[in-house]
């Protein structure tokens, strides 16, 4: 679409690399501020939190998060929501820890997980787009319908014990750091060139920040948004093979914890709620946010039940901080 | 006429030929029991949805209120406070999300999944996650009482209702609940106090919850921290399947209590045949999605006619 707006300012330009995560640097350096304020608190509270192991383990969980909240991300620039990825990452773990334990090749089992989240990705964006649902209403209808998959599949049961070679795609070290935290880098990578210098992913912003003048201007909303919800999807999928790998175990309820933190990282990490606005970059810092919170609460031997209700008043405040960031948005803009 | 009714109908007629003991005396009384709960869900959630909002903490405020009343019970207070503390905590949830709502104008669907967290968490601290009992038979007695041939929770259920259909029909609220859901920009230029009243339907919603603590904590004489939680998803798509519509204030009380029916009688059917809960909320998922295309195909039709 050489003559659209939004796809003309989508830059070859020679700042290219620097265009990819510039123009939000005071919103970001207030994030990794957060960081190093939590990560000292932790410090002085604990000894055990500056120790090699535990903030590699910060990391670990820090990349479980943000793998399930990066498609959540695109979801939300593109002016959508979709509260089925936990869910979607329960079923599509459990049915990849079905065929792994069936003695098929784990590789057989990754795919699975993929097509499983992928697939459910697109009946939300079918659901939305061919049937016109709020978004958050085909999502939630979607959430219990994989989780009653997941349940009815697991009858109650675990699956556990997988081989050593694809538990390391959770657990494994590669020149000391681990293995997933490889994964969110590289998903950091493609996702942020993906969004800000494709035509696509322009778009995607474009949708998000004004529908109406997008649908005008020629962008074909439902294509991009049935890709939104699949590639969510497909992050849901991914981040089931990371799980499962990491815990050795699938059972039905590993993914609903994880629904409000992925939500949470999003929203601390600066993306609007209200579409159009917002970065990976940021869901990262966010995830990475999220992740102390939670480990620092196991280190100070809080009880895991405090855990949804800290996690609660987490997702409160970033919802208030999204909505201060857009007063002061429209106050300047 | 809501897609719903016919659905319902055949429903009824298969469950009643295809189920062995669909139509016993005794399984017919289960289904009132089984609906008084939901009912009592349903009717705050269809005004909350008419005001184009969403309560996904509604379970989870249900599971705390009961949580509470048990502890209230256990620790020897009587009925009468035990009920005074769980509405209290009902009703300072319902307060909590209306204030962000309607005050902050933040997502209902965000907010109410933030205070689904707290309330969740709240029940397992109080109870360290383990169910609460040892409450004497004062509530379980309640719960068995017949007043004029109809059960109790039947009987408390039906005056939600009522009360629903009063303050929807009859009174300023009601009229602010379908102008809030149609243009509530229009209200506030208006110099309306629709703020207010925004947050007195969250209000009324939580403070329903309260009273259905009663029944949840009667009918297993204990309670549970999180054995509500999912229940919203049920009340939700009886609304949904009601036709009730998200996108503007339009709403049918009636249609609710249609879809409540429905959804008692498909998951006691499914009971009744020895299918699992689990499989219960994909065929309830199924259901909305048939609801809706024969909704939207209905209105392309209008829509070509007119």
């Amino acid at each position: 679409m050489p003559n659209n707006p939004v796809s003309a300012t989508a830059v070859r330009s020679p700042q290219h690399w620097r265009h990819l995560f510039a123009g939000d640097g005071a919103e970001l350096a207030l994030r990794v501020a957060l960081i190093v304020l939590i990560g000292s608190a932790l410090a002085l509270a604990s000894d055990a939190f500056l120790s090699t192991a535990n903030v590699l383990n910060v990391l670990r969980q820090a990349s479980l998060i943000f793998l399930l909240a990066a498609g959540l991300t695109l979801v939300i620039l593109c002016g959508g929501f979709d509260l089925s990825v936990a869910a979607n990452l329960t079923l599509s773990a459990c049915l990849a820890a079905g065929v792994i334990k069936s003695g098929l090749s784990p590789w057989l089992g990754i795919a699975t997980a993929l097509a499983c989240g992928t697939a459910a990705g697109a009946l939300n964006g079918l659901a939305v787009t061919l049937l016109r649902l709020p978004p958050f209403l085909a999502t939630y209808a979607m959430l219990w319908i994989l989780q009653g998959l997941a349940f009815h599949y697991m009858g109650g049961q675990e699956i556990f014990g997988f081989p050593p070679a694809f538990r390391a795609l959770g657990t494994g070290f590669a020149f000391g750091v681990p293995v997933p935290v490889y994964l969110m880098a590289v998903v950091l990578f493609v996702a942020t060139v993906f969004v800000r210098s494709t035509n696509v992913g322009q778009e995607i912003y474009a949708i998000g920040a004004n529908p109406e003048a997008a649908r005008l201007s020629g962008i074909p909303m439902r294509r991009r948004q049935m890709l939104v919800y699949m590639l969510s999807g497909l992050m849901s999928g991914i981040a089931a093979v990371v799980f499962l790998a990491r815990v050795n175990a699938a059972d039905s309820g590993m993914g609903e914890p994880l629904l409000l933190p992925a939500i949470a990282a999003v929203l601390i990490g600066g993306t609007s709620l209200f579409g159009g606005v917002g970065s990976v970059l940021g869901t990262v810092l966010g995830a990475i946010i999220l992740a102390l919170v939670i480990n620092g609460m196991n280190l100070l031997d809080i009880r895991a039940q405090w855990q949804p209700l800290v996690v609660g008043v987490v997702l409160l405040v970033a919802v208030m901080v999204d909505l201060v960031a857009r007063g002061r948005r429209e106050r300047i803009g | 006429m809501p897609a719903i009714l016919p659905i319902g109908l055949l429903l009824v007629a298969g469950a009643l030929v295809a189920v062995h003991g669909f139509a016993s005396t005794r399984n017919v009384a289960n289904l009132g029991l089984q609906a008084s709960i939901l009912l009592m869900l349903a009717m705050p959630m269809t005004l909350i949805i008419m005001s184009e909002g969403l309560d996904l903490s509604a379970g989870a405020v249900l599971s705390l209120c009961s949580v509470v009343m048990a502890e209230a019970l256990a620790g020897g207070h009587g009925l009468a406070s035990a009920l005074a503390a769980s509405v209290a905590v009902g009703l300072g949830f319902g307060l909590a999300n209306g204030a962000m709502v309607s005050l902050l104008a933040l997502p209902p669907f965000v907010v109410t999944l933030g205070t689904l967290g707290i309330a969740e968490g709240a029940a397992l601290v109080v109870t360290e996650g383990n169910a609460v009992s040892g409450l004497g038979s004062g509530i379980a007695s309640l719960y068995a009482l017949d007043v004029f041939g109809l059960p109790f929770p039947v009987l408390v259920a039906l005056a939600t209702w009522l009360l629903t259909y009063v303050l929807l029909h009859y009174t300023r609220f009601g009229t602010y609940v379908f102008a809030i859901g149609g243009n509530r920009d229009a209200l506030v230029l208006a110099g309306a106090p629709a703020w207010a009243y925004h947050i007195a339907i969250y209000a009324f919603g939580g403070l329903v919850s309260g009273v259905a603590a009663l029944l949840l904590t009667g009918r297993m004489n204990a309670a549970h921290p999180t054995v509500a939680i999912g229940m919203e998803f049920d009340a939700i798509a009886a609304v949904v399947l009601g036709g009730t519509s998200f996108e503007r204030g339009d709403g049918r009380l009636l249609g609710t209590v249609l879809g409540v029916a429905t959804i008692t009688v498909l998951r006691n059917a499914l009971d009744l045949l020895g299918i699992e809960s689990s499989l219960q909320v994909v065929s309830i998922g199924g259901l909305i999605l048939l609801v809706i295309v024969i909704d939207r195909l209905r209105r392309s039709r209008r829509e070509q006619v007119a």
